[in-house]
């Protein structure tokens, strides 16, 4: 265990090695960082003693180790935009982000088991081909739009009236495909605040009702790629041998279905699901500029339009950073499900 | 009444261009400890007889007719939840490929475990008993360590020891060994075969071994079905088709075994190979490869190729081949003649 988490840590610094230096090439090339910050006023003479002065005019490889010195003491400077160090910006739209990603991946988790094991089990049903179809559309319609199909429908709500108001099954139908709306789309609301930082719309019904529509937005391209995996998967788990076997043996065909076959299916899955959450802070994004939810995708939007520059790097070795912790954290569940797999890495 | 009974069974899958018939017109019983073996080619049947006597056929395969009686009871009019109290306990199976019939991420003694839960009300601590039990009738080294392992620690010959231990843990009537030695090693072939043998003696268990080594099958039954592309063409005691086999093909796949070439010879073989179930030949579906289709005169038989071959007795067994049939009845016209 204490050997497998050394060998992980080594290959985390490797990757955020690598993602550093190409932090520090985007801070190198993306503008002029002295334009940035002084007007078009200043002269050439005293641009070039700023640019002495910041250390820009040394080689690359002194200002990668002295960038790189700072990084690891999580010290990138000081945001444009906000005039304060990019790690506290970073920090407070950090949570924002967290949560509406740990509600999307409770979505994705709590809806992609149950749906995608029943289409395995029924592959013919009627019910099996509807999720079928619906997880396709899912698949293709790219995430804003969904945002804001669902905002029109959820939060300012149609009425319609294609059929005859006057009859009462016309009116009942007017009544299904009419919606309320009235769900809150924009920001985090008054988001209760647990430590430092830290902001919590989770422990207020207020709370979690902004959370519902963007939630399912960064899950409806998530949801049906899990569900379609989970059951190929399951479908391939359900001729083998060993499911035949524990058949064979007289047990439940719940027990043959959600403990031989589900634990099997699921191994593929979660390695899949644990690089799949980085995507998911990254397609927060989009999710965030529709719903104007203040965190991470937001900020980095504005960090990008306004030329941010060490903001944008922060966020690049933020973002680095969680996809690594999330991996770890993946290949060590994976190490518990799969009795095949020993973290200590002795031989079996 | 036997023990088991099979009437009249046919297995058919529903393809999208028609139903192909994998199973016609199986018949046979089996008593209490009594040892079947059943043998042909792969793609005869074999493993299908064997799994629609659970009614555990894969879909999109289907019995369309004919009766398994079990006990008195019939199981392929059964409900699933009626069925379920059957398999693995009073009726339990051994399957071919060790490496694969085992849960890969369940440990040993939770498959066992689970096994005896589903059919009896006990404590885990005495089911892992039992298991242990089981574990040191098989002959497994060190047997209390195996309860915690996963498959994967062990060899193939010590899962398949496992898997006969599953297959016993309910003390059942009949274990049906769908190939139980073809995925190992040949050292331990033997070393399988006897254990299994032993076992089903000391605990007078019904077998029904499914093999295509006609050596093991006249080591271990006592009586024995031939098939060939789903039907049934010699059925009898073990000893007496093993030495006088009236059926073309049997006589064909006993000529086959190495020992019955000359050395320094090419291996004897039959003809061809088994046509698709989905496309079998009119007539006698063994005809195309039967060297016994030209009479005396040279000319072909007609039934043959235009008549389904019933049953006819030999002795104590029973052939579906109109040579056979034939013969007989030259032998009883020239045994009239003399009288």
């Amino acid at each position: 265990m204490i050997a497998f988490l050394i060998k992980r840590l080594f290959h985390a610094l490797l990757v955020m090695f690598v993602i550093s230096i190409i932090a520090f090439a985007i801070q190198d090339n993306l503008g002029d960082p002295i334009q940035q910050m002084v007007g078009q006023s200043v002269p050439e003479s005293e641009r070039e003693a700023l640019r002495e002065e910041l250390g820009l005019n040394d080689s690359y490889l002194t200002q990668y180790l002295r960038f790189a010195g700072n990084a690891a003491r999580f010290d990138f400077g000081y945001s444009y935009i906000f005039n304060q160090p990019t790690t506290e910006v970073i920090a407070r739209h950090l949570p924002a982000t967290l949560e509406l990603v740990a509600a999307s991946t409770f979505l994705i988790i709590a809806l992609s088991i149950p749906i995608g094991v029943y289409s395995a089990i029924k592959p013919r049903a009627w019910l099996t081909r509807f999720f079928m179809s619906v997880s396709i559309v899912g698949i293709s319609i790219p995430v804003f739009l969904t945002a804001i199909v669902l905002i029109q429908l959820f939060a300012i709500g149609v009425s319609w009236a294609p059929f005859p108001a006057d009859t009462g099954w016309g009116a009942w139908l007017n009544d299904v495909v009419s919606t309320e709306g009235g769900m809150p789309a924009y920001g985090r609301g008054d988001p209760v605040p647990v430590f430092g930082t830290w902001e919590t719309n989770f422990a207020s019904l207020d709370g979690l009702t902004y959370l519902v529509l963007p939630a399912i937005s960064l899950a409806s391209i998530m949801l049906p790629l899990f569900i379609r995996l989970i059951r190929a998967e399951m479908l391939e788990v359900l001729q083998s041998e060993y499911v035949k076997f524990a058949r064979a043996k007289g047990i439940s065909m719940r027990r043959v279905y959600f403990l031989h076959a589900l634990k099997n299916t699921m191994l593929p899955v979660i390695t899949v699901g644990g690089v799949q959450i980085g995507t998911l802070v990254a397609y927060t994004i989009l999710t965030e500029r529709v719903f104007q939810w203040p965190g991470m995708g937001l900020m980095f939007l504005d960090a990008i339009q306004r030329s941010d520059i060490p903001l944008i790097v922060t966020y690049l070795m933020i973002v680095g950073l969680i996809f690594v912790i999330t991996n770890t954290l993946v290949d060590l569940i994976y190490g518990l499900v799969n009795p095949t797999v020993k973290l200590t890495g002795k031989p079996a | 009444m036997a023990l088991l009974e099979v009437n009249q069974l046919d297995v058919r899958f529903a393809l999208r261009k028609g139903d192909v018939h994998a199973l016609r017109d199986i018949n046979f019983t089996l008593e209490r400890g009594e040892r079947l073996g059943i043998v042909g080619e792969s793609g005869a049947g074999k493993s299908v007889a064997a799994f629609s006597l659970l009614n555990l056929i894969a879909q999109p395969g289907f019995i369309a007719g004919g009766e398994i009686n079990f006990e008195g009871k019939t199981l392929n009019t059964m409900s699933e939840r009626g069925l379920r109290k059957v398999r693995g306990n009073r009726i339990s199976m051994i399957f071919q490929d060790p490496m694969m019939t085992l849960n890969p991420v369940l440990s040993i003694g939770a498959q066992m475990v689970e096994s005896l839960k589903a059919h009896r009300r006990i404590s885990t601590r005495r089911a892992r008993a039992i298991a242990l039990e089981k574990l040191r009738q098989v002959q497994i080294p060190s047997p209390e360590t195996r309860l915690d392992q996963y498959p994967h620690e062990l060899s193939g010959g010590m899962r398949q020891r496992i898997i006969i231990a599953v297959a016993l843990l309910l003390d059942p009537d009949i274990i049906i060994a769908d190939e139980p030695t073809t995925a190992l090693d040949v050292t331990i072939q033997a070393e399988i075969m006897s254990l299994l043998l032993n076992l089903c003696e000391e605990h007078n268990v019904g077998l029904i071994l499914i093999t295509h080594d006609l050596g093991v099958v006249s080591q271990v039954t006592q009586r024995m079905l031939v098939m060939y592309a789903g039907r049934v063409i010699e059925q009898g005691p073990t000893r007496e088709i093993i030495n006088d086999p009236q059926h073309p093909y049997t006589q064909g796949l006993i000529n086959a075994l190495p020992q019955m070439a000359t050395p320094g010879e090419k291996l004897n073989q039959i003809r061809g190979s088994m046509p698709s179930l989905s496309n079998l030949p009119g007539g006698c579906a063994f005809h195309p490869r039967c060297d016994f289709i030209k009479r005396a005169d040279g000319r072909t038989r007609p039934a043959c190729v235009e008549q389904v071959p019933g049953f006819v007795s030999s002795g104590n067994c029973r052939v579906a081949c109109h040579m056979v049939a034939e013969m007989q009845e030259d032998r009883r016209l020239k045994e009239e003649e003399s009288s």
